[in-house]
């Protein structure tokens, strides 16, 4: 049993991912009398980091090593296989701590809203690449690629992650941690044409200028885009700021230049083939009568009003059918909220906040996609969590947070926990599933073999490896 | 090929390892407050930094990646004087060496610049402004750079990654500024944010 200092801070932060661990950090780092400990649903830490990130963008991982820095410090916690909501309620932390921090991110998808959507073949791509990264929600996705047209709604990096994933040569793929399931399937595919398509124009995408040139710079695959669509592009580019600019002319130079002679055998070469398509939004998608499934798209065609940023798509009347097997529909994630109590935007899918000060919440925190809308890269959500964490301890420097109030902390929620048959999973679990990964891993030339992790009965049968 | 890569790669081993840092003199590592992940070169599985140390290698151009240079020698014509100016304002002027890598010394002197990538140019967690007097010394951004600069908040015209920032002599009396993060970034008008 610890001795408890009697004056300690006891926080609890609920998520691992990026947002769970800056915020962690920076708390640990701020203030010598606070603990945080860290909940996470899975066995395994790290969220997105290790489930969203695309396999073949390895140095975005590489934050791992700083949050595996956080965990090791004596004042702080993680505690996995605690599902937040039905194995401990958000009301039993908040009698346990100080603090709740909630940083569980967004695991819901936003619906396209179209009839067939539930067909086989369409896939929201949160799980498509939960699929491709051993989440064990989606380890049984099994996608259909048996059709050589896939069209991907959205043109954020999640899409161009998902198109790259479709079209890269298993020579790439294999050197990764992309799941073993996942490369057997890929290994497999007909799939040779990805459509990525967007409802406004080259000048609205939400992806970035280093995905891009990835897929310009893919192997074995051409691009092959629609001229028209860039129709008074080249002449907007000189309003334009730096990084729209630059990811314009890219754009403009892939579409519209003939490419030197070198370039052009290559990509007469390439047996696969992808292109963004513009002014186009899902209207149906179309089934196979015999079989039920997904043969096609029907989207509609639309043009601009107004323009940059704030330009809208509108209808025109046209459609347009495209036929295809596969549809990913990358459109966005939404925040869920795991209490109804939670003062909760449904239209923004946030919790409602103030600077990562719950609303109408009393030492109730958020921080990470959960406070802000699930768009960001891991720089985002380290300020957004570095913001929530001065809330934090501004309302403890000014006695905001009373600390004289001593807090049971983990020692009730573990009680609470046993009584429910629940069994933590600590972070030096973690680092022996991590240890073998990296084992199984360097056994078939990647950088680990993920293990199919699941549930609190999965977690026991690994721990008995 | 992976024992291949292993033994082609062992000159690299012999680099990374005889240029790992120091940690026992720095205050944050002192004070176990160190989050920095340069302590943890050494734990790191060895295929994943030896792969992206082999991919950044072809296309090397002076990119530095996840490497702690440091010249040991105590002489003075090695000093390079800087200044931080860190988020709240304050200068912490900073005694380094030529070879210092400009975000790693930060983070060895307690200075609050992240590098989430560990110097890979996959983020932009470790965005500084240059002052102008110095900011043409540096050699020009390689494309990689400038691709993950454009994702940083409040970018600039003397932005450059620090991680990216390997003094030389001629940076003598350079200024790096971190920028400030306000509490009002979000409030600021809209700003996509793309993941």
């Amino acid at each position: 049993m610890t001795s408890q200092k009697k004056n300690t801070f006891k926080v609890c932060i609920v998520g691992s991912g990026p947002a769970g661990f800056y915020t962690a950090q920076q708390l640990i780092k701020a203030r010598q009398d606070v603990e945080v400990d860290i909940y996470e649903r899975l066995p395994v830490p790290f969220g997105l980091v290790r489930f969203g990130v695309a396999p073949d963008h390895p140095e975005v991982k590489n934050v791992i090593n700083t949050f595996t820095q956080t965990a090791r410090q004596s004042r702080c916690s993680f505690y996995g296989n605690v599902d937040v909501g039905t194995d401990v309620s958000v009301e039993e932390l908040r009698q346990a701590y100080h603090a709740v921090v909630l940083s569980y991110g967004a695991e819901g998808n936003r619906t396209m809203g179209v009839p067939g959507e539930d067909l086989a073949g369409v896939h929201a791509a949160k799980d498509f690449v939960g699929w491709y990264n051993g989440l064990p929600s989606c380890r049984q996705l099994r996608p259909d690629l048996s059709s050589e047209t896939a069209v991907i709604l959205g043109q954020g990096n999640v899409a161009l992650d998902v198109a790259r994933v479709l079209l890269s040569p298993l020579d790439i793929l294999k050197m990764t941690d992309i799941t073993q399931p996942a490369l057997e399937a890929l290994a497999e595919s007909q799939v040779r044409r990805v459509l990525i398509v967007g409802r406004r124009g080259p000048v609205q995408v939400a992806c970035t200028v280093k995905e891009v040139r990835e897929m310009v710079n893919l192997p074995n695959a051409r691009p092959e885009m629609v001229g028209a669509d860039f129709e008074g592009v080249a002449e907007a580019l000189k309003d334009l700021p730096r990084p729209r600019k630059r990811l314009t002319e890219l754009m403009l130079k892939t579409a519209l230049e003939v490419p030197g002679e070198k370039e052009q055998q290559r990509r007469s070469e390439a047996s696969h083939a992808w292109g963004f398509r513009f002014f186009r939004s899902p209207v149906e998608i179309l089934a196979d009568p015999e079989r039920s499934r997904t043969a096609g798209i029907r989207l509609a065609v639309n043009r601009l009003e107004g323009s940059g940023e704030g330009a809208r798509a509108v209808l025109t009347g046209e459609v347009e059918d495209v036929t295809c097997g596969l549809v990913i529909s990358s459109i966005g994630y939404k925040s869920l909220p795991i209490d109804p109590s939670l003062p909760f935007d449904s239209r923004k899918a946030i919790v409602l906040n103030n600077m990562g000060r719950v609303q109408r919440a009393a030492g109730l925190y958020c921080s990470g996609w959960l406070k802000t809308g699930p768009t960001g890269v891991i720089a985002t959500t380290m300020n957004n969590s570095f913001d929530t964490a001065r809330s934090l301890v501004e309302d403890m420097d000014l006695g905001t947070l009373d600390v004289s109030v001593v807090k049971p902390g983990s020692q009730s929620v573990a009680a609470l926990l046993e009584k429910r048959g629940v069994k933590p999973v600590t972070f030096s679990d973690w680092e022996k599933i991590d240890r073998v990964e990296l084992s199984r891993g360097e056994a078939v030339g990647k950088p680990r073999e993920k293990l199919s992790v699941t549930d609190h009965n999965g977690h026991r049968q690994e721990m008995a490896l | 090929m992976a024992a291949a890569a292993v033994r082609s790669s062992m000159g690299l081993t012999l680099r990374l390892s005889r240029a790992l840092p120091d940690c026992s003199n720095c205050p944050f590592h002192r004070s176990n407050g160190c989050v920095s992940g340069v302590s943890n070169l050494q734990r790191r599985g060895s295929f994943d930094s030896f792969r992206t140390i082999n991919r950044h290698l072809q296309t090397s151009k002076g990119l530095y990646h996840g490497e702690e240079g440091r010249s040991n020698a105590e002489d003075p014509d090695d000093v390079v004087n800087v200044v931080y100016v860190d988020r709240s304002g304050q200068r912490i002027p900073v005694k380094a060496k030529v070879g210092d890598n400009v975000m790693y010394l930060a983070q060895r002197h307690g200075i609050e610049l992240e590098g989430s990538c560990e110097a890979s140019l996959a983020c932009s967690t470790c965005h500084v402004y240059v002052n102008s007097s110095h900011f043409d010394k540096l050699a020009e951004p390689d494309e990689r750079e400038d691709d993950m600069l454009d994702m940083a908040p409040m970018l600039q015209e003397n932005s450059r990654l620090g991680c990216q920032i390997i003094l030389k002599p001629e940076l003598e009396g350079i200024e790096l500024t971190l920028p400030k993060v306000t509490r009002n970034f979000y409030v600021d008008g809209h700003v996509p944010k793309p993941h």
